[in-house]
């Protein structure tokens, strides 16, 4: 190439140097990936699906942010670009606007719900009869009070949570994102009076797929097709985790079934909660109040139960699982039934659950007891003789304990599904008289600010840890009254039982670490070096049952730690020996488990106080037996399994009008036919326009 | 946007390349083969470039932003002389190939002649440029959202279209041109080539503008059009002949006993 070429090189160079170019790639310069969103997925059981599901290749719609119920004749009826995608604030979250989207669910392709950090005043997806169907009360077994015929437990319950969506529902969060995708309704959608808005149109990509269709069911005989077909894919999965247990009093893990001369007085609480939307369930006062008040009063019998040990054993029982049906206490009581564990239903003296104690009217806590098994004579003895125990417990605290005026059946607890199998002496404790206080029952508002959890301000996170709150101090009074009712009624020294006292140092550390700031120091002693905890509180829904006890969930294994803790002796075993007990004379697998944990918070430069610690605290599986018995339409056991996934995501973008599409698919139509036409004309005339030929003899044709 | 802006769009930028593909190469395998090995010479190009700018991307600071863009400048400039150097080297193994054609054949005469060879490298080029410019393009116009959240022009994919057919066709008219140049020693027109296909790659820069880019795109290519349909033997009378439907007596009348 000549001098011409690089001249002109230079000049284009010069020229278009400043100009400006992008080169990203051409679907970021179309998509807005939406990246803090939950999803609600799909749920089954043995007679239902409920949840959400979005169509396989997602659900696309023109956005809307809805501002009053009467505004959503505009995506229902009105609005002329249909499919809408409806973005709600949580006041509009309720059940009569979800309920009509619902009946026209042609014209919305989904919902998007911003949570706020305030909570509204009042919140409950869940249903108002909590576990109605597979508590104790039934057609056979006081038919008065089935199915919340006395006293409706939650009447806040909306039910959203067990409503079946066609459509798929995401919950965003009061960010930045949000922010962006209001203003993309703002700039392009948002309509003038009277005028309809331009394309091109802001729009809502939502992908939930869910594999699992009809009910459990259905799901567990797909997923029994994998072993013949070439491309395995399960569909579902059964819901369940662990139970924790401890006992004051070791037992020998290979010895299961009945012990003959031995009374155990239970003493439970669950763990677990729900809300609509997928693992993120917070359980301030429907399950942290009650557990976090059972491990202070586990604290508070420790020390003298060693000295002066009662007649009866005392369990803890810590139950996995309970907002589905009570996975985790049905469990228990099917192994306990079964002979498989160490105990069985006649070993049980009596139970004390420890229920949602956290929200008590002034001083009262209400003892609520099964009216139906009082009719039996020995039976209501033993309830009488338990409830004076409690009542008379509350030396020297604020709690009154009152059991409730009405013939009222027990609120949805464990102590059902006991009850269910045998007739036991027991009490549920309840800050409620009739229907819960809880205003978020079920709900991710279930949190911190629920409990009346209250810190001054500029305090640093350990200062918050070690500040005794006042939610912390009524908590810790309860947990004596507990501590002191579960001493007397294992039939415990009577002189020793004023010293029984829960710490509140210990429950509002504890409070701290479950419901603000899990990653704390109080808790990283008390856990094994190598598992990392998150900043944020641990997750409070069951998720799907895994048979490895190292794929427990991360509440469980808190749980298991703390209860060793409180419970248990340190010893001097180094790491090895913690591995292998057995090896040593004193010590054995059998009666005790072994625990290596951190000691201290890991700071630079401090000695190493990683120790080991022996406890007879155990976890055993909470997988519901309908899954090991194969009857997946039972009508007794839980059969709660949650649909697998492919791939879940949110997205924005720009969608253009219909009219313009279809211009561009005609215009290249046309010039396709054009194209076409002209060179076949070209083809066949090519003798005659191509035939002043330079070179005459070589011509070819 | 969705199917239907995807067909569209595709139609756009290959219609006119796969109409000629149809009518007038694809009876003829040797055709094809020269028209395949055209577009390999075209990817080996775009592969030597590439390499280039890929090194030097990694070398040079990557935070700075007018670095950026006046190595996007040079990456476009040495891909259009590799382009054109790849031309040149494409046409002088296309006449060592039809001499050793000629002589392996039976028959007296070329099985195909070099003005033909020039029009199916060129459209061989063009296809192969064609589809690295907008097959990328295509698969996201499939999807359910078109560009403009971040404030880009919507006309992106239509725009893309146009752009690709006016390069499919000036590709197949350069080629024409060029190898008339090369056969005829006209250095000069070689240089006007080049420097075309240069100006028409720079004035893609001017995007989003897109009426500044593609107006001027369509003017070139229709001048090139022109010059290469008298290179290859085209004359405004045969036109007008052809299209006044006088070609019939036209044919009669010159055709001479051979």
């Amino acid at each position: 190439m000549g001098l011409v070429p690089s001249k002109w090189v230079l000049m284009l160079l010069v020229c278009w140097l400043c100009k400006n170019v992008n080169s990203s790639s051409v679907a970021q310069k179309i998509y807005v990936v939406v990246k803090n969103t939950v999803p609600c997925v799909r749920l089954l059981n043995a007679t239902h699906q409920i949840g959400c599901q979005s169509s396989i290749s997602g659900d696309t719609g023109v956005i809307h942010v809805l501002e009053s119920e009467a505004d959503l004749e505009w995506p229902l009826s009105k609005g002329p670009n249909p499919p809408y995608m409806v973005l709600l604030e949580s006041s509009l979250f309720t059940r009569s606007i979800m309920m009509k989207i619902k009946n026209a669910s042609s014209r919305v392709a989904g919902v998007a719900v911003v949570i706020p950090t305030m909570s509204p005043p009042e919140f409950s997806p869940h249903t108002t009869c909590p576990n109605e169907n597979t508590g104790v009360y039934s057609d056979s077994y006081g038919p008065d009070y089935a199915h919340c015929n006395t006293t409706v437990w939650n009447p806040r319950g909306n039910g959203l949570s067990y409503e079946e969506f066609d459509f798929p529902v995401f919950s965003l969060k009061e960010d930045n994102e949000t922010e962006t995708i209001k203003q993309c309704y703002v700039d392009h959608n948002l309509v003038e009076n009277g005028t309809t808005p331009q394309y091109p149109l802001c729009a809502l990509q939502l992908f939930s797929h869910m594999s699992a269709v009809t009910d459990t069911a259905t799901c567990m005989r797909r997923n029994d097709v994998i072993n013949f077909s070439i491309n395995p894919e399960m569909v579902c999965d059964p819901l369940g985790d662990f139970n924790v247990w401890g006992t004051i009093r070791p037992y020998n893990k290979s010895e299961l079934g009945h012990r003959d001369n031995d009374s155990v007085v239970i003493a439970a609480a669950r763990l677990d909660s729900r809300a609509f939307f997928w693992d993120v369930a917070t359980g301030a006062e429907g399950s942290v109040s009650g557990f976090i008040t059972l491990l202070a009063a586990a604290q508070a019998l420790r020390d003298v139960t060693r000295e002066s040990p009662p007649t009866h054993n005392i369990l803890y029982a810590f139950f996995q699982g309970e907002a589905f049906d009570y996975i985790g206490s049905s469990r228990m009581v099917y192994d306990m039934e079964k002979g498989k564990f160490v105990i069985d239903l006649n070993n049980v003296h009596s139970l004390i659950e420890v229920g949602q104690v956290g929200l008590r009217n002034g001083s009262e806590l209400f003892l609520h007891t099964d009216p139906v098994s009082r009719m039996n004579d020995s039976i209501n003895d033993q309830v009488k003789k338990l409830v004076t125990n409690l009542q008379s417990s509350n030396a020297g605290m604020n709690v009154s304990l009152v059991e409730p005026g009405v013939s009222q059946p027990l609120p949805p607890s464990s102590l059902q599904r006991f009850l269910l199998a045998q007739n036991i002496p027991g009490v549920v404790l309840g800050d409620h008289r009739s229907a819960f206080n809880n205003k978020y029952y079920g709900s991710y508002y279930d949190n911190a600010a629920n409990l009346n959890l209250h810190y001054p301000d500029n305090l640093t996170t350990e200062e918050q840890l070690e500040f005794v709150t006042e939610t912390a101090m009524a908590l810790s009074d309860v947990a004596t009254v507990v501590a002191r009712a579960l001493y007397k009624q294992a039939g415990g020294n009577e002189s020793q039982v004023n010293n029984i006292n829960a710490d509140p140092k210990t429950v509002t550390q504890m409070l701290f670490g479950f419901l603000v700031h899990a990653n704390n120091s109080w808790f990283q002693a008390r856990i094994p070096p190598d598992m990392k905890l998150e900043a944020s509180p641990p997750n409070f829904y069951v998720g799907i049952a895994s048979p490895l006890l190292a794929h427990a969930k991360t509440l469980t294994k808190i749980v298991q730690y703390l209860l060793a803790n409180l419970t248990g002796t340190a010893t001097n075993l180094t790491q090895d020996q913690c591995k292998k007990p057995d090896d040593l004379p004193d010590e054995s697998e059998q009666m005790h488990s072994y625990f290596w944990i951190r000691g201290t918070f890991p700071t630079n430069g401090t000695a190493n106080n990683t120790l080991c610690v022996r406890a007879s605290v155990r976890m055993s599986q909470a997988l519901s037996p309908a899954f090991d018995l194969r009857e997946f339409a039972s009508k007794t056991y839980s059969t709660w399994t949650e649909s697998r996934w492919k791939f879940i995501e949110a997205r924005m973008f720009l969608v253009a009008s219909r009219d313009l599409e279809m211009l561009t698919l005609g215009v290249g139509v046309a010039v396709l036919f054009t194209s076409l036409l002209v060179t076949y004309f070209i083809s066949i005339k090519a003798d005659v326009l191509f035939s002043s030929v330079r070179e005459p003899a070589s011509a070819a044709y | 946007m969705t199917l239907s802006v995807f067909f569209g769009c595709t139609f756009i930028a290959f219609g006119p390349a796969i109409s000629l593909f149809l009518f007038t190469i694809a009876r003829d395998p040797l055709r094809v083969i020269f028209l395949i090995a055209g577009a390999f010479f075209w990817l080996c190009s775009l592969l030597l470039s590439s390499l280039v700018w890929f090194i030097t991307v990694q070398i040079s600071n990557k935070e700075s932003s007018s670095q950026q863009k006046g190595l996007l400048i040079f990456g476009v400039v040495l891909s259009v002389v590799l382009q054109e150097t790849f031309r040149f080297g494409y046409y002088k193994l296309l006449k060592k190939a039809n001499e050793g054609l000629l002589m392996l054949s039976a028959e007296e005469t070329m099985p195909i002649s070099i003005q033909q060879l020039a029009y199916v490298s060129g459209l061989g080029f063009g296809f192969m440029s064609g589809a690295f410019s907008v097959v990328n393009i295509l698969a996201d116009s499939a999807g359910p959202g078109t560009i403009g959240i971040h404030g880009d022009s919507q006309h992106y994919f239509l725009s893309s279209a146009f752009m690709t057919m006016a390069i499919i066709l000036l590709h197949m008219f350069w080629g024409v041109v060029f190898f008339d140049a090369c056969e005829k020693q006209l250095w000069w027109a070689l240089a006007v080539v080049i420097s075309s296909h240069l100006i028409v790659s720079c004035l893609t820069f001017q995007n989003p503008q897109y009426v500044g880019s593609l107006v001027p795109t369509y003017i070139i290519m229709f001048l090139m059009g022109f010059w290469a349909f008298i290179c290859a033997g085209g004359s405004l009378r045969n036109l007008k002949l052809c299209l006044t439907c006088k070609d019939k007596d036209f044919l009669l009348a010159h055709t001479r006993p051979r």
